[in-house]
């Protein structure tokens, strides 16, 4: 026989979780990749310093940039790293109490889905 | 007798008193202790008591930090008084106040209903996975079972956690750091089959996604129990189950 236990009510679920993810992913990538990205497109390739010559050439970067998996790449270093940023700031701004959390949240969360979705504008209108 | 357990110093305690019937607010009075080397601050507080004003009221119970009775803050700081000793404070004066972000009920009495709610709240006991009659004998864990969870297993609802908690600060519904650290407690527990039940309590905003990971609350526990980490392992949980309880229809308990 199971052993009666009291039931408590469940409270209403947070969409927080979504939000969460994409700031670890974010988190995650950049604490990989951000540096080194840094040092590569700041420093090595504007020198020419370690890459081969026309590395970042104009139809260089065009073609990564067509490929699909360049897209995808160049989309999630780029929207990932915002919604980073958006969720720090958001909480941040939240503990501060800078104002009511609707103003708050798309103030981060809203211009970081409006630059993703103009990163995958922009990523189509380059074209395959 | 050694030298050390005679008292030849003495220190001043400024305790934070709110006795409801005659002050209208809390006010910090002055006492001046005689101290030994081995006084903790509860045993200041017990000589108070006894020798200066009897009317001095404050949880104590185990002398050992094993009950978690006797947390209050300590120039600042959320401490037990009992593993509290006086020699580190001497010898500038001590302030002594009530649990941060705790009612007061009394001196430094806190009110500890909605805490003790949120404990309850997270089924703080095992709910077998098979029911299983006493003549059929006991439940059996191997050691790496039990040390899954046992680190959670010695948390001793002191409340030192909550009272260095921001969130819990500026949300008092917010679940805090000693129930999700006694969730993961139960959810280890191999012998446990009640994960779901305690998960779907954490799902809300005043759930575990009212944290911002301070990790404070690791910091001040004087039973390391971590509950940070309980906190972090649980907003992967509830992430996952957030995505599954959309293709994964299940009974309400």
């Amino acid at each position: 026989m199971r052993p009666t236990i009291l039931h408590h009510p469940a409270p209403k679920r947070s969409v927080a979780p979504v939000f969460w993810l994409l700031f670890g992913a974010g988190g995650m990538l950049s604490a990989l990749f951000g540096p080194a990205l840094i040092i590569l497109t700041g420093f090595m390739l504007p020198h020419g310093w370690g890459v081969p010559a026309n590395f970042s050439d104009f139809p260089h970067v065009l073609a990564f940039v067509r490929h699909p998996i360049g897209k995808l790449v160049v989309l999630a270093v780029i929207a990932l790293f915002f919604w980073h940023g958006a969720e720090r700031l958001f909480l941040t701004l939240k503990d501060m109490r800078a104002g009511p959390p609707l103003l708050l949240r798309l103030m981060t969360y809203g211009v970081a889905a409006l630059l993703t979705l103009v990163t995958i504008a922009l990523l189509l209108a380059i074209g395959f | 007798m050694s030298d050390a357990t005679i008292p030849s110093k003495s220190i001043e305690l400024r305790v934070l008193r709110y006795r409801p019937a005659s002050d209208r607010e809390p006010v910090l009075v002055s006492y001046r202790v005689a101290y030994s080397d081995d006084m903790s601050v509860l045993q200041a507080l017990q000589s108070i008591k006894d020798t200066q004003d009897g009317s001095l009221s404050f949880r104590w119970s185990c002398r050992m930090a094993v009950c978690g009775s006797c947390g209050m803050m300590i120039n600042g700081e959320p401490k037990l008084a009992c593993n509290t000793f006086v020699r580190d404070l001497a010898p500038d004066a001590v302030i002594i106040e009530p649990l941060q972000n705790f009612p007061i009920e009394r001196d430094l009495v806190v009110t500890v209903g909605d805490f003790v709610k949120k404990i309850e709240s997270i089924y703080p006991y095992i709910i077998p996975k098979v029911a299983k009659p006493v003549e059929d004998g006991a439940h059996l864990q191997t050691p790496a079972q039990m040390a899954a969870y046992e680190s959670f297993s010695d948390c001793i609802n002191c409340m030192l956690c909550y009272a260095a908690c921001p969130q819990f600060g500026a949300n008092p519904d917010f679940i805090g750091p000693g129930a999700m650290a006694l969730l993961q407690r139960y959810n280890g527990d191999s012998r446990d089959g009640g994960r779901q039940f305690r998960l779907d309590q954490i799902h809300g905003e005043d759930g575990v996604w009212a944290c911002t990971a301070v990790g404070i609350c690791s910091e001040v526990c004087p039973k390391q129990v971590d509950p940070a980490n309980a906190v972090n392992q649980n907003k992967t949980n509830s992430a996952l189950d957030f995505f599954l309880h959309y293709v994964q229809p299940r009974s309400q308990p």
